[in-house]
């Protein structure tokens, strides 16, 4: 009896998440420096508070050991304390974790929104005005720093028109970080959906929709759109997944603090464990939704299922 | 037979005429001479800048343009201009260097693990999906928690968490070589293995490398000036441009110019070597040509 | 042929860009009636069958002349949303490449069903017991469970019952049926025409039958049509082109159907091959391959003649 083809999807994971893990651990191994000095924070102390501290972070075992015993903790979710603070790192990411989410999730709508349209606008009409401009600014596009663009906005729309609060807690106060996020996932988006819905409006099936006598917009959206979606659906997951880890640099330029500013901060502090925690919080959703996704497609795509079952 | 394993042809068209075909098309003009532009500043910035970049006070605090400071001035009274010409040094340096270590790092594993083959192969290649699976700013950053804040360690912490990406590319190019007439001959006439990797892989990786290469420079220079943005790259007071923006963020309300102009530096080198990049991997498109 | 056509192309011309494909093609298909549409491939069936319902892809494809009447109204001048009432409902069209003409990603019940949802208003339970009456009449048995399948899951003869069954859905009045039996095995394509010979007569529709096979027509057909180089070169009822073929280019035709031929021995096949629509000169384009050829052939356009027994030809048989 063969396994269901997603479980065998989901318990392929497991080494990646080991593997990954691992990569994180041995690397900040390398960090120079005594680590318990680290985590006095440079405040001299005796032989013996030095000694006391080791133990208590372990640090006293043989380098294997101190492996195993981060495994097996990071495989129950316990990230450990940070330095600084002293408060269990997941217990932070947690406080921390909503303005990333809705940074996140704002700046996806807006890519959506944008890239959908554009994508679909020039998908339908190749070498239309659209497409044209599309394809010759994407150069230009991927040549902008997003930070700067996001300065841009605050001096243009926050500082200079007044439209929008550029600090604050509000929804109004997401609406130009989306912005900076969303202008870039649009772009890469909209090409990727300009291209595969392209390619799809050539087969032959969408010849046999139209021949039923469906609307054009029918066609689109049932017959070429599930078609086309994946490469699209791919590239939102994975970009989501980034964001949720924090959107470093735009939340560095609209001071918000979410996670990724908080990792900026750990690496600046050199708190390992918090490091650590976010490194491995970041991996893991992202490995998570990588898999996420491949169970998707195997609900938009039928023959996915089979080839994997 | 003779004993000489036939050489393997390269693709790499004669300078000339790699510089004339590149030139062929007008976006890859205005990226050409932008990029002149800006090399020529960061060559020339000793004779060009009209100020000493760090010496403060030589103008009024966040002064705004004007005919003697052509970009205004910063919160220590520094001319803006010249910071952005010293910048330039900086960020083309920094740019190199990074892809250096991305391309000669990646392409000798790439390379390597594609040759051996077999177990090895497998684990570099297993290798590489995880380091694939990091966000590409994640890995930089845990890298240069490792080495250390400053110019040179986000160099390093950029170029190394971009040999990922460059191996995967050369393994599966290595991997349609050695299959090839002339590898096997070589090996035939019992040609050692670092002989075939240097003398007969090597050259014909060649044009994927330098496509590789300046398909990645302009990233690699957006990366490290957003690491510095982020304090994590080049220090106060260094001239270099991710790090005066993220002092002009500070004052933009008073001063936009303290962030336009090292934004808009930052925008049109990234830009005019993406611009020359992209037509020079057409002309060079490795595919097209068969890379044998 | 009093009664009035159900199809009449008249005149139709043709240009892919700049190329003209078709060029003054007429025909006409009484209700009920089988026409066979019959040349060798590249010669401009295909797109003589997309005009019909306005399916050319475009750019390339554009009609530059001629008009299409079906059951009396022109499909060159109907709206969009007219032209949308026919495709699928009046008009059904089977292709010839049954594995890409479905949609991998949905279930052939729900391909079936659709033209049923939007064309007679059905609800969804009502259209998919429907769908399920249509795939016993296609011969896939089991019907019930089959619905829920995906293209991937069929062979490439069940594919085309699919597709006949799309094609058949709302009973049009006319098929059109390109190829619909080239890309099968020879085993299926006997049966795929077997069910589609037997339907036209359940379902009282005419047929538009498009092929290459000779074999086919002379078994299918009431009439049969000629088409060399975008042109209709002859064109009489089927049984009289079979006995007497007048055209050149049909004779030879004829002689390449493997029935003319001695069992085992290589089948002979045209020489030469049809010219590019650039080195096409002033007089009939068969000419140049043509064992026959007058000298005014090669200058002089030959009109088409009148029915019954239509023919493009300065020196026929
Ligand atoms: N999409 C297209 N683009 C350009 N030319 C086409 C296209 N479809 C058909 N043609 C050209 O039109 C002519 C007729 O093709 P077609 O009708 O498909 O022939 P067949 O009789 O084999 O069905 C051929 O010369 C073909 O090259
Ligand atoms: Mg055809």
């Amino acid at each position: 009896m063969t396994m269901p083809w997603f479980i065998r999807r989901i318990l392929g994971i497991v080494p990646t998440l080991f593997l990954t893990w691992s990569i994180v651990f041995g690397v900040l191994q390398l960090i120079p420096g005594d680590p318990v000095m680290l985590a006095l924070g440079g405040t001299p102390a005796s032989d013996e508070v030095l000694d006391n501290e080791r133990r208590r972070l372990g640090l006293d075992q043989p380098v294997y050991i101190q492996y195993l015993t981060f495994l097996k903790k990071m495989a129950v979710g316990d990230l450990g304390n940070g330095y600084s603070s002293k408060q269990p790192v997941s217990e932070m990411i947690a406080a921390r974790m909503r303005p990333s989410l809705e940074l996140a999730l704002g700046g996806l709508l807006v890519g959506i929104v944008l890239g959908v349209a554009l994508g679909i606008a020039a998908g339908l009409r190749p070498h239309g005005w659209i497409d044209t401009a599309m394809m010759s600014s994407a150069l230009v596009g991927v040549s902008l720093p997003s930070f700067w663009i996001g300065m841009l906005l605050i001096y243009v729309f926050g500082l200079q028109l007044e439209w929008v609060p550029i600090l604050g807690d509000g929804i109004d106060a997401l609406i130009l970080p989306s912005i900076t996020i969303g202008l870039f996932l649009a772009g890469g988006l909209a090409r990727l959906i300009r291209s595969a819905l392209i390619e799809t409006m050539t087969q032959d099936y969408i010849r046999t929709a139209h021949s039923k006598g469906l609307s054009a917009v029918r066609v689109v959206a049932k017959h070429a759109m599930r078609n086309a979606i994946i490469p699209p659906i791919t590239l939102l997951g994975l970009q989501f997944a980034v964001l949720i880890g924090g959107a470093v640099v735009t939340e560095r330029v609209f001071a918000r603090a979410g996670l990724g500013s908080m990792l900026i901060d750990a690496v600046l502090t050199k708190d390992i464990p918090l490091v650590q925690g976010l490194v491995v919080y970041t991996t893991t959703a992202y490995i998570v939704i990588n898999l996420l996704l491949e169970l998707l497609y195997g609900i938009v795509d039928p023959r996915i299922r089979s080839r994997r079952a | 037979m003779t004993t000489a394993a036939p050489a393997a042809a390269t693709t790499i068209l004669p300078p000339r005429r790699l510089i004339a075909r590149t030139l062929g098309a007008p976006g890859a003009v205005a990226g050409s001479i932008i990029l002149a532009v800006l090399v020529f500043g960061a060559i020339f910035a000793p004779l060009l800048s009209p100020f000493d970049p760090n010496a403060t006070r030589v103008c009024p605090r966040l002064a705004a343009p004007s005919f003697t400071h052509f970009f205004g001035c910063d919160l220590f009274g520094r001319d803006i201009f010249s910071r952005i010409l010293y910048g330039a040094r900086l960020s083309l340096a920094v740019g190199l260097l990074t892809v250096a270590i991305s391309l000669v790092a990646g392409t000798i594993f790439g390379m390597v693990i594609a040759f051996l083959g077999g177990r090895v192969d497998r684990i570099g290649v297993r290798l590489l999906d995880v380091m694939l699976g990091f966000p590409a700013i994640v890995l930089a950053i845990l890298i240069v928690a490792v080495l250390g804040v400053g110019a040179f360690n986000a160099a390093l912490a950029v170029g190394i968490s971009g040999i990922p990406r460059i191996a995967r590319v050369i393994r599966s190019a290595t991997l349609t070589l050695v299959g090839r007439e002339f590898v096997e001959s070589a090996r035939a006439v019992g040609a050692s293995q670092t002989r075939i990797l240097r003398r007969h892989l090597l050259p014909n990786l060649l044009p994927i490398v330098i496509v590789l290469g300046s398909l990645d420079l302009g990233g690699a220079i957006l990366s490290t000036a957003t690491l510095s943005f982020l304090g994590l790259g080049a220090q106060p007071p260094t001239s270099e441009w991710g790090a005066m923006l993220s002092a002009g963020r500070e004052f933009m309300r008073y001063a936009p110019w303290t962030m336009i102009f090292p934004g808009l530096a930052l925008f049109l080198a990234v830009m005019s070597v993406n611009l020359v990049g992209d037509r020079l991997s057409h002309v060079l498109d490795p595919r097209a040509s068969g890379h044998g | 042929m009093a009664e009035a056509p159900l199809l009449a192309v008249e005149s139709l011309s043709v240009a892919m860009g700049v190329t003209p494909v078709l060029e003054d093609v007429s025909f006409r298909i009484a209700p009920g009636e089988t026409l066979g549409l019959v040349g060798e491939s590249g010669c401009g069936k295909s797109v003589t069958a997309l005009s019909i319902m306005r399916l050319l892809p475009n750019p390339p494809g554009r009609i530059i002349g001629g008009r299409i009447l079906f059951d009396g109204t022109d499909m060159l001048s109907l709206d969009i949303g007219a032209l949308r009432a026919i495709r699928g409902d009046r008009i059904g069209m089977i292709f010839q490449e049954p594995m890409t003409s479905l949609n991998p990603v949905y279930t052939i019940g729900d391909q079936i069903g659709e033209s049923l949802i939007f064309h007679r208003g059905m609800n969804g339970r009502t259209a998919r017991s429907e769908t399920a009456k249509l795939l016993d009449l296609v011969g896939i048995p089991a019907a019930r469970n089959q619905l829920d399948r995906y293209p991937h899951e069929l062979s490439g003869g069940q594919r085309q019952r699919v597709m006949i069954a799309i094609a058949l859905a709302c009973r049009p009045r006319l098929l059109i049926a390109d190829e619909p039996t080239t890309a099968l095995d020879v085993t299926v394509q006997a049966q795929i025409l077997d069910l589609i010979g037997r339907l036209r007569h359940e379902l009282g529709m005419a047929v538009l039958l498009i092929t290459h096979d000779l074999g086919v027509v002379a078994e299918f057909c009431d009439r049969v049509a000629v088409m060399y180089a975008g042109r209709i070169v002859e064109e009489a009822p089927a049984a009289q082109l079979f006995k007497q073929p007048r055209h050149r280019y049909t004779e030879a035709l004829l002689h390449t159907m493997p029935a003319a031929n001695p069992p085992g021995r290589k089948l002979p096949s045209i020489s030469g091959t049809v010219p590019a629509p650039a080195d096409r000169g002033e007089g009939c384009i068969f000419a140049p391959r043509c064992g026959f050829a007058i000298p005014r052939c090669a200058n002089e356009l030959p009109p088409l003649t009148e029915p019954p027994h239509r023919l493009r030809c300065w020196n026929p048989a």
